[in-house]
């Protein structure tokens, strides 16, 4: 079986600064794998590249077969298979949930107003905000605005959802209704690629752990294995610091 | 300077002139939001050939007085015409139309540069990540909120145009304070009739303001 997404000696400089060194990996339909690391290390330059918000300075990405590098693709059909997740929500201030949800497949023509609509709805209603439809972004805590940024990425009914960061601007008390959805979403089969500090999540819910540092994937791992006997020195010294500071 | 007397005869003048006035502030202002955002969006463009003709646009209305550019509409542009064997000729009011477009239409560039500039680069990569194109990211996304945003100041740049108007006075066009002019040539009345135009300004100034105002409490719930 091929894998979902494949991704070939990836490199990305901003400038002179080199931020990925050459990343493979693969990634199996149905996988959530977690991408840890220290800040700088590259992990959200290479979760958004999968999607190509960062255009690759080399390497090859491939997504359902589509190669995602290729200037020849369509990326904007591709991106409408890759929801994404921002650690600042991005919620559309000036629309409701519900708008928020309905935008891109009404805009997109994917769905009538009527369908749009009805998606929206189940889909408040999955992640626990149905009674939230007309509210306003604003009106909303992190917790609930960030549900409302997961049901508008699953409004365009995606394969995979790619989770940069999306607990990290969260208070602590509201990472748990987040974190609920995602693992929800995991459970039904999503497959998912989360940069993330919540190493509970990564060991619940991950069927793979990646760790980064520097540009470079040092370490690979099923999550049991990652936490419990890490081989790398860096890796150690990141899971020491990280749990211990729990 | 009889305020009373004078307001009696100089009312229905400039009541004629405010119409023009108005007409002309109007339609100006309507050219001018759309020939701002081609500016706008030409100065934002990843073209270089378009950024310059914006920035070289924006440059030159900012960099010469307005009197300056109602004489080069009304004056130099038709003689350089002719020159080139087309006999063109502006009415007071078509020049007064070009100029005043062509003037708020480079500060209106520059308010909505600044307002999608304002927007967080955040809420163009949201849309873009659900598969939308970078023309409706910025129609549905930024652009509403952006509008939202320079609002304040598109009202401030109303309000500076409506007043600008007055200089086109200067090449004949029949607004408020073309009214004066003649009605104090014959009257030699200038206190009472300065005092009436000022107050004419500054009441429909006033008005437009109240109404600006219950928009922005509107757009902005």
């Amino acid at each position: 079986m091929t894998p979902q997404i494949e991704i070939k000696d990836l490199h990305k400089s901003f400038g002179k600064l080199e931020v990925l060194k050459g990343i493979s990996l693969e990634i199996e339909k149905g996988q959530v794998v977690c991408v840890i690391g220290p800040s700088g290390s590259g992990k959200s330059t290479l979760l958004r590249c999968i999607n190509r918000l960062e255009e690759p300075t080399s390497g090859e990405i491939i997504v359902d077969n589509m190669v995602i590098t290729d200037p020849a693709t369509d990326i904007n059909k591709v991106r409408q298979n890759i929801g994404m997740v921002f650690q600042q929500f991005n919620l559309f201030p000036h629309l409701s949930s519900k708008q928020n949800i309905m935008m891109a497949p009404l805009e997109l023509k994917l769905k009538t107003k009527q369908e749009a609509d009805q998606k929206a709805l189940e889909l408040l209603e999955r992640v626990g905000l149905a009674e939230k439809a007309e509210a306003m972004p604003r009106q909303l805590s992190g917790g609930q605005q960030q549900r409302i940024a997961i049901a508008r990425a699953l409004a365009m009914e995606p394969d995979i959802m790619l989770f940069d960061e999306p607990t990290s601007a969260l208070d602590p008390e509201m990472v748990g209704e987040v974190l609920a959805v995602m693992k929800e979403l995991a459970a039904m089969g999503m497959t998912m690629v989360v940069v993330t500090h919540e190493m509970g999540f990564a060991r619940d819910v991950a069927d793979r752990v990646i760790f980064m540092d520097e540009g470079i994937i040092m370490e690979e791992a099923p999550p049991q294995e990652m936490f419990k006997n890490p081989t790398h020195p860096r890796t150690m010294e990141f899971l020491n610091k990280i749990l211990s500071g729990k | 300077m009889e305020l009373g007397k004078v307001f009696i005869e100089v009312y229905p003048l400039l009541l004629k002139g405010l119409w023009i006035t108005l007409e002309v502030t109007a339609l100006s202002l309507l050219f001018a939001f759309i020939l701002g955002l081609c500016s706008c969006f030409m100065g934002l463009s990843t073209k270089a050939p378009l950024r310059w003709i914006s920035k070289i646009y924006v440059g030159l209305i900012r960099g010469t007085p307005l009197l300056v550019q109602v004489f080069y509409v009304y004056f130099a542009v038709p003689q350089l015409l002719q020159a080139m064997g087309v006999d063109v000729r502006f009415t007071p009011f078509l020049a007064g139309l070009v100029t005043l477009t062509l003037n708020a239409g480079a500060y209106m560039s520059e308010i909505f540069r600044g307002a999608i500039n304002a927007v967080s680069t955040g809420q163009m990569e949201a849309a873009r990540s659900l598969g939308l194109s970078h023309f409706q990211g910025t129609r549905k996304v930024v652009l509403p909120q952006a509008l939202r945003i320079c609002l304040p100041s598109l009202v401030n740049q109303f309000i500076i145009t409506l007043k600008d108007s007055s200089i086109i006075s200067v090449i004949g066009l029949a607004d408020i304070m073309y009214q004066a002019k003649i009605y104090v040539g014959r009257s030699m009345e200038a206190f009472a009739t300065y005092t009436w135009v000022a107050l004419f300004y500054f009441v429909v100034i006033a008005l437009l303001t109240q109404v600006a105002k219950k928009v922005e409490r509107r757009v902005n719930v």
